[in-house]
């Protein structure tokens, strides 16, 4: 073969950085796109509408953010494994009832009410986990059932009753501090936290370049000695944290227990942010800082037209198209690298 | 002549499916530092014996010796720990993932120290001069080890997957047609990639279809016929037609022919 290969300290020497490399380097080549459609998206809406770029306007956009943000960090991990996950919603809504009712009807001590939402969720993740990797069913229709599972627990156990006034410990993500004049809630922090934890765990670990492996051809990772459903099983496990986490920002965010909240919107917002951010439904490939990037895309959008005055229903037309465009271009795409 | 002890050997390997035997009393040696080409047609039992000398099926009958000591494999995990690693046909790599990630895969390193064992924080740089260096042993040319897999040619990957085994494997390679899927050119690269390995020390398994490469590569070459080891010979004795006339059985005179020429000493 041609040349030896270069050695290393040759890729240290200083160059020029054109900004947009720049960009790539900060963000990840990956990445880039959705942050120029952000951008895009950002300035389209300022033009358009003179609160658009208000802090307050802003941190309430974020706030906005957060619960989709959250759903869609267990979602970016089992889409990054050529699943997907359609429960991901209602396994939140099912797990911020079961925190609530426990606390608020059933008098259960907030902290264990907490973690037996939290818990709900795990098991729901790992139920999903389980029947992917020891049925072999496909992600989709274990899900699917799973979706209507949850859907229907979470109107059974709530009775269809709404439960206000939960204990502090489950409202604590609604707090609010002041930044610079805007108001931001502890839920977006922690919303920033699980995000980072997680892009540590799929960039700096072993286990997240099995992520990856497994995702881009089971097979072959297999073959190289991976242990491919304890990675699949800890990926799904891991994302019912995460929905159990969104069950506890969502109680934060309503300050009540309510059988429908996060039942519509978010199941597809948590999918479209994902694919949004740039990770291929093919599996293998994508990033979670794409992933966060796509959630505040949707953000921005459902609150840009809000602002614009388009109507709510019009929202989910615009939502619908986004999310076909996203995919549509990582179908062609895969082709081409294919 | 005093022979070297053959580092894998075989006697009477079985192999039943059902009625069908796959494995007829098949035996196998590889001795060190040589390119044993396995050849033979199609349901002769190469990839069934390739199997089980790696693991990957266990026999009915028979034993298998790695250095003289009888071994049991029940996967192809305990193999590659035994030594053994395998490239296969269609390139189990990561294509995402990037050349130093793909080489490191499911046997990466963690940093030393807290930072590794708590935070399994992974020793990225470490891991890719590591690869770096894998490379420039075997030249293998590539830009860069930080290049994800996908964006190298069908040759260059095949590279990464035979650097991988003669990284890991402390024993033997077996490579399972490492240029079925390839172009010309990139069989080429290949090929000699193999040859390099092989000069580094390594001793080779090679399963291949490609006669004039197997001519090219072989110190000896293995014929399988029917489940059995009907003959072992030498490039340097016999012609290719010889060796595909015992192969197939073609004709009794033919074979006898074939045959009656000494079999070769391992060097």
């Amino acid at each position: 073969m041609e040349t030896a290969t270069e050695p290393p300290s040759a890729q240290r020497r200083p160059t020029r950085v054109s900004p947009l490399q720049a960009a790539r380097r900060v963000i990840g080549a990956p990445a880039v796109g959705p942050f120029l459609a952000l951008v895009l998206t950002m300035a389209f809406f300022s033009w358009r509408s003179d609160n658009f770029l208000q802090a307050q306007n802003l941190s309430l956009v974020l706030q906005q953010v957060m619960i989709v943000g959250v759903l869609a960090i267990g979602q970016t991990l089992i889409i990054l494994t050529a699943g997907i996950d359609l429960s991901c919603g209602t396994v939140m809504a099912f797990g911020q009832i079961v925190m609530t009712k426990l606390a608020v009807a059933n008098g259960v001590p907030p902290v264990e009410a907490l973690a037996l939402g939290v818990l709900v969720c795990i098991g729901f993740g790992l139920l999903n986990g389980a029947l992917v990797t020891g049925v072999r069913l496909p992600a989709f229709i274990v899900t699917l059932g799973t979706l209507n599972i949850a859907f229907a627990l979470t109107h059974i156990v709530s009775n269809d009753l709404t439960f206000s006034e939960p204990p502090k410990l489950l409202l604590y993500f609604g707090r609010t501090f002041e930044v610079a004049g805007a108001e931001v809630t502890y839920g977006v922090v922690m919303m920033l936290a699980l995000y980072a934890f997680i892009w540590y765990g799929l960039t700096q670990t072993a286990w997240g370049r099995h992520v990856y492996a497994v995702g881009d051809d089971p097979e072959a990772a297999r073959l190289t000695g991976i242990k491919v459903k304890r990675v699949l099983l800890s990926v799904y496990t891991i994302a019912g944290l995460m929905y159990g986490i969104a069950a506890w920002l969502l109680v934060g965010r309503t300050e009540l227990g309510d059988p429908n909240a996060g039942q519509t919107t978010e199941n597809l917002d948590a999918i479209t942010a994902v694919v949004l951010g740039g990770t291929s439904l093919f599996g293998g490939r994508g990033t979670i800082i794409g992933t966060l990037i796509g959630a505040v895309i949707v953000g921005v959008f459902r609150n840009g037209l809000t602002l614009v005055g388009v109507e709510v229903i019009y929202q989910y037309l615009v939502t619908g198209i986004l999310v076909i465009l996203a995919v549509s271009v990582d179908q062609l795409t895969h082709r081409k690298s294919a | 002549m005093s022979s070297p002890a053959p580092i894998l050997e075989a006697q009477g390997l079985v192999k039943r499916y059902g009625q069908v035997v796959a494995l007829d009393g098949a035996d196998f040696d590889l001795y060190p530092g040589e390119i044993l080409a396995i050849i033979g047609d199609n349901g002769a039992g190469k990839s069934t014996l390739i199997k089980a000398l790696s693991g990957a099926l266990q026999p009915d009958e028979g034993e298998i010796k790695l250095d003289g000591e009888r071994v049991h494999f029940r996967s192809p995990l305990d193999a590659r720990r035994a030594g053994i690693e395998t490239v296969y046909q269609d390139l189990a790599v990561a294509p995402a993932l990037d050349i130093a990630a793909n080489i490191f895969l499911g046997r990466e390193t963690r940093l030393r120290g807290p930072i590794g064992r708590v935070f399994r924080l992974l020793d990225k740089r470490g891991m890719r001069r590591e690869a770096t260096r894998h490379f420039s042993e075997l030249k293998i040319g590539v830009q860069s080890i930080k290049q994800a897999v996908e964006n190298l040619s069908g040759g260059q990957r095949q590279g990464v997957a035979v650097a991988r085994a003669s990284a890991w494997a402390e024993r033997l390679a077996i490579m399972d047609e490492p240029t079925a899927a390839l172009g010309v050119k990139e069989t080429r690269q290949v090929v000699d990639l193999i040859r390099r390995v092989r000069d580094r020390g390594l001793p080779v398994i090679l399963i291949s279809h490609d006669m004039p490469h197997v001519f090219e590569l072989a110190d000896r070459i293995h014929i399988m016929r029917l489940g059995k080891r009907v003959a072992v010979v030498s490039p340097k004795t016999h012609t290719m037609p010889e060796a595909v006339a015992i192969m197939t059985g073609a004709t009794q005179a033919e074979l006898e022919q074939a045959l009656t020429k000494q079999e070769p000493e391992p060097e």
